[in-house]
């Protein structure tokens, strides 16, 4: 079982009190209706498959019920960071230490 | 003491006798036997048949890894358990065991007749053989397979026993108590370290209870270990036996299944039979030691041949000779020790038979200071006997040629084909494996957990070399805790270090087509499969892994593994890190499902969410359905009646008078704030803004896609107040939704959101005469059509309670839902239950509410609608607030696929010859076209209809808004259904009956 620190409640937990939500910033366009077909279709329904750090989402569903972003290895499983939603997204190379 | 039991030997209590049974006869051993240590001292070597050409088997290990031994315990009524290895079950008074895989008796088994016939069953049997004639799958070939197939007999009584669950937090954990193990712990055991050590083994020890010989620091080896374990636990280490470390899982949770009751004559009350222990430790050391290899040549696997190592353990630890004559048959150095020791302990080995050229000038001369005959450069190419072996027939080779075969008579073959690291928790870690070539063997490289393997299973071999690298990384885990210890040694006299080769098959001069040389005891997997596999084109071990089962047992291949990828990979020509390991997965050893279970079983096993007019139901006859996690009153028959009855009754009652329905699973979320009107015109596809406090409105939730999520009456009880309502199970569902939008997409709206489902009890009264019942109990509000028009909501008093009276209809007829705080609910449902006796008011269930409002053509979300129907494709457009700049689904409703021709829209149907449809039927417009058919879509709602006079359907069907009259048809298994298309409204399509 993974342990997932809440940004919110600054503790360490484990993840039975938390539920993913997908894949992180991914922002909903201020005027959907102004859309086109292609730019709607890549918000509702285009993901990465990362194989390595992926930016994603997460709730502390029974602790707080705060949605926060997070930076999981997804070979490793390893979380590299947990941060507020609306925080900018965190740098790899300086979470991972590697230059790409 | 029984004939092959050898006084003063092995750690067993020899002044308490124990007495069990094996297959009805009564056999007996001492405190401390397993039941496979008993049966040998017996002289039993036949303890169970094979998996698929059930050959006679014995034991071949002394531990868990044991493949063969597998047998039926039983301790009463429900407490049988099947596949458990003999090799492990602590025998105690009254103890009953059975074989497995026999019939009818294990001396002579009728299902042996796949043994004469195996070259049918060889690897991929199931592909091949069975394929033709078709028809005879059925009914001659599954049948058969499985009759023959599976192991043991599953128990048919419910478990009495209770199974605990616990968490356990550590600085160490230690995962085997043999000399690596034992070391680490005490080089880590400091003050303010918690340790905690455990091993799978009635008693700590590990290798120590198998080589008495040894000295430590001057004293015997047992001597050495009572004084170590007495000294660990007064450092406070928490030593933990019988207790398996089963499955390593992230950021260092072990999970140990620890075993309290399966040794014990008398249960203990409270007690739990198991305990799974959820650890998390902040370093941990695997020190699991390593497990002997069997070697591959024809007849390895008779009642009788098993690994030298164990038979040393037998007779070290348990005091018994496995057999009197043996012969060991080795390639490794440790299988002379073995040897020795039992010539020592009185059999009388007949020779010791090394694959290998040259050997140890110590050992062959204290061979031949033993006076025992010794044979290198010789391989092993059949045994005889047929239930316990009697011969072995022993070959010279010199380079490729294998010479004259000679037989030598013996009643044990011990052998040993190296030893193999146990890597399995390591694996579990995903630790990567490097290939050792020397020792022919995967050993651990790296780890992303914070976890280092000590001893044996590193590959270090000698009681010295594993204490001395347990003792180091008990340095290093420390180290990593921040405390400093001083590196420590120990003197080790009488250690057993050795080296030794690795073979695939060993070399013979027998038709290779029809050697029965064993790999995989349990699956009956032999070396021919594996290259059978190999030249029909399996090429990565993990094929060939799954087209001959070779280690996919319930042990796992722990010692299979090893040997099968040698013969594989000399089969395709690579070097075994070519061809690849298969992954180890937990658990470790097979382990109960009550422990996995622990305390959820029985009313623990899933909530049950109940109202607090549930109670009222049940005392009132009715029937459950489940919705979500609540239990909901189905429908209440009166006696005599069935569902169907019942239901006509309830709905004819509500329609002509009144019923009383308990709505109080409903979601409810209060959506408050300055900006909640704001939130709203988001969220839902409605308009809000102009909508009064004390009125209501159904809304639509519709996902970014466009399709409908959920649905459900909202009230605007202020300004800045809103009580939703959401489907019964979709509550949680969109209150996420909601919080989501709200804390991610809209953090700048001033909104909260409570979940308020639980706080309220809501009974809906419905039918003509549902305002008359109630006006007498309402204070603030006259339930008029000009005062309290359809669609209003108040807060008042109903019964002298505070409530939230809603006038809102799901049947068609007068309606009112009366929130009132959940623990009055059962007094409101009680009063106006006798209230209502004059006009024969009617308890209905949730068959009658969906028949009331399939009725009047509403849908319920995830019944009529399945995540791709729009409110448009549901003739909802006008729920939908064209005018507003967003809300979530707007710009999904505009995609193309949902503004195209030819949805799939929901329409009324009604059958020709009045029959009722199945829900889920699929729907043709040309019941003559060729099979298979274009489907156009399918019946959703389906209920007989007393009020309409004949069944009614609600169905999705392509373009159906644009086919009403239209006849489609529903193909059944039996016939074909002609139905006509018509309105969903089959009631009161003017509203009418909603007037008071």
């Amino acid at each position: 079982m993974l342990l997932i620190h809440c940004p919110y409640c600054e503790e360490t937990l484990p993840e039975a009190e938390f539920a993913h939500a997908g894949q992180a910033h991914v922002v909903r366009p201020e005027n959907p209706s102004a859309q086109s077909d292609e730019e709607w279709e890549n918000f509702l329904f285009i993901r990465s498959n990362v194989k390595g750090p992926h930016y994603e989402r997460w709730r502390h569903v029974h602790g707080c019920g705060r949605f926060f972003n997070a930076v999981r290895d997804t070979v490793s499983d390893r979380f590299l960071t947990t941060y507020k939603a609306g925080a900018p997204r965190p740098d790899l190379e300086t979470l991972t230490g590697e230059v790409k | 003491m029984s004939e092959y039991r050898v006084s003063g030997r092995g750690r067993i209590d020899s002044t308490q006798p124990v007495t069990f049974t094996f297959d009805g006869a009564t056999y007996r051993g001492f405190k401390g036997d397993t039941v496979a240590s008993a049966l040998l001292a017996n002289g039993v070597h036949l303890m169970g048949r094979s998996f698929k050409y059930h050959r006679p088997r014995g034991a071949v290990a002394a531990g868990s890894e044991e493949p063969n031994a597998l047998i039926g315990t039983r301790r009463g009524a429900g407490r049988f358990e099947p596949n458990t290895r003999a090799t492990v079950q602590e025998i105690w008074n009254g103890l009953e065991t059975s074989s497995q895989n026999k019939y009818p008796s294990l001396k002579f088994d009728v299902g042996a007749v796949n043994d004469a016939a195996y070259m049918l069953f060889s690897a991929g049997f199931y592909y091949k053989t069975f394929m033709w004639p078709k028809s005879f799958w059925d009914k001659v070939y599954e049948p058969f397979i499985r009759a023959a197939a599976g192991l043991g007999v599953s128990p048919t009584e419910e478990d009495p026993d209770t199974y605990a669950s616990r968490n356990l937090h550590c600085d160490v954990l230690i995962v085997g108590a043999g000399p690596a193990g034992l070391a680490a712990a005490r080089a880590a055991a400091v003050k303010g370290v918690s340790v905690v050590l455990v091993d799978e083994n009635a008693e700590a020890g590990g290798t120590f209870l198998s080589e008495p010989q040894a000295r430590i620091d001057g004293k015997p080896a047992w001597d050495w270990l009572a004084s170590e374990l007495a000294a660990l636990r007064e450092m406070g280490v928490r030593i933990m036996t019988r207790t398996t470390a089963i499955g390593y899982y992230h950021q260092n949770m072990i999970g140990l299944c620890e075993k309290l009751t399966d040794h014990l004559a008398e249960l203990p009350a409270d007690t739990p039979r198991e305990r799974l222990w959820r650890v998390r430790a902040r370093q941990v050391v695997l020190a699991q030691g390593a497990l002997e290899k069997p070697l591959v040549f024809h007849g390895n696997d008779r009642p009788g041949v098993m690994l030298a190592g164990s038979a040393q353990t037998y007779l070290n630890r348990y005091g018994v000779l496995v057999g009197k004559r043996p012969v060991v048959l080795t390639c490794h150095d440790s299988a002379w020790y073995a040897a020795f020791d039992l010539h020592r302990a009185g059999a009388k080995v007949q020779a010791i038979v090394d694959t290998r050229g040259s050997v140890r000038d110590e050992l062959v001369s204290e061979a031949k200071s033993l006076g025992i005959p010794v044979k290198l450069s010789h391989t092993a190419t059949a045994t005889s006997g047929r239930l316990r072996v009697n011969s072995i027939r022993v070959n010279p080779v010199s380079g490729d040629t294998v010479g004259a075969g000679e037989k030598i008579a013996c009643d044990a073959v011990l052998m040993s084909g190296g030893w193999t690291p146990s890597l399995h928790l390591f694996s579990h870690t995903k630790g990567k494996l490097a290939w050792d070539d020397d020792r022919t063997t995967f050993l651990p490289d790296v780890t992303p957990e914070d976890c280092v393997i000590a001893g044996a299973s590193r590959g270090l071999w000698g009681i010295e070399a594993a204490l001395t690298d347990g003792a180091d990384k008990g340095r290093a885990v420390a180290d990593a805790l921040g405390v400093t210890r001083n590196a420590v040694a120990y003197a080790v006299e009488a250690d057993r270090t050795g080296t030794g080769v690795s073979h695939k098959e060993l070399p013979t001069d027998r038709s290779p087509g029809k050697a029965k040389a064993f790999v995989d005891y349990q699956n009956d997997v032999t070396a021919k499969d594996l290259r059978l596999a190999v030249r029909e084109g399996m090429r990565s071990i993990e094929h060939v892994k799954r087209y001959t089962t070779n280690g996919m047992a319930t042990d796992q291949g722990k010692m299979s593994n090893i040997n099968g990828l040698n013969i594989a990979s000399d089969a395709l020509g690579k070097k075994q890190p070519q061809v690849g390991l298969t992954t180890f997965r937990p658990p470790y050893t097979p382990t109960s499902f009550g422990a996995f279970a622990g305390y959820h079983r029985g009313a623990h096993f899933e909530l049950t969410r109940k109202t607090q007019i549930d109670a009222w139901a049940e005392e009132n006859g009715a029937v459950f359905e489940p919705v979500g996690q609540w239990r909901r009153a189905w429908y209440f028959p009166k006696p005599g009646e069935d569902m169907d009855a019942a239901v006509r009754r309830e709905c004819k009652a509500t329609r002509s008078s009144v019923g009383i329905f308990d709505a109080s699973t409903l979601g409810k979320i209060e959506v408050v704030g300055p900006d909640a009107v704001e939130f709203m015109n988001r969220m839902y596809t409605n308009p809000w803004t102009k909508l009064a406090p004390g009125r209501c409105r159904y809304g639509l939730l519709l996902g970014d896609d466009g399709y409908i999520r959920d649905d459900g009456v909202i009230g605007r009880m202020t300004e800045d107040r809103f009580h939703v309502t959401t489907t019964t199970g979709g509550a949680a569902r969109v209150l996420n939704m909601m919080e989501d939008y709200l804390q991610t997409e809209w953090p700048h709206l001033n909104v909260w959101l409570t979940s308020t489902t639980e706080q309220w009890s809501t009974i809906a009264l419905n039918g003509p005469n549902a305002a008359k019942l109630l006006q007498p109990f309402v204070e603030g509000v006259t339930l008029t059509e000009e005062a309290f028009p359809h669609m209003s909501c108040v807060e008042c008093t109903v019964a002298g309670m505070p409530a939230r009276l809603f006038r809102v209809s799901f049947t068609g007829e007068i309606g009112f839902e009366v929130n009132v705080p959940a623990p009055m609910g059962r007094k409101l449902w009680e009063t106006l239950w006798e209230a209502g006796q004059q006009y024969g008011i009617t308890a209905y269930g949730t068959e009658t509410m969906h028949v009331l409002r399939a009725e009047k053509g509403y849908i319920i979300v995830g019944q009529d609608t399945d995540g791709t129907v729009t409110p448009y494709d549901c003739g909802m457009g006008w729920a939908v607030g064209k005018k507003k700049p967003d809300f979530v689904g707007k710009r999904g409703l505009a995609r193309p696929d949902l503004v195209a021709e030819g949805r799939k829209q929901f329409v009324g149907l009604l059958t020709e010859d009045g029959s009722k449809l199945e829900e889920g039927a699929q729907i043709v417009f040309d019941p003559k076209q060729q099979i298979p058919m274009t489907m156009v879509g399918h019946v959703t709602s389906s209920y007989e209809s007393e009020e309409v006079g004949q069944p009614i359907a609600l169905a999705l069907v392509q373009g159906g808004q644009n086919r009403m009259g239209d006849t489609v048809y529903i193909p059944m298994p039996d016939r074909t259904i002609a139905a006509k298309i018509t309105s969903t409204i089959f009631v009161d399509p003017e509203n009418a009956r909603l007037k008071i």
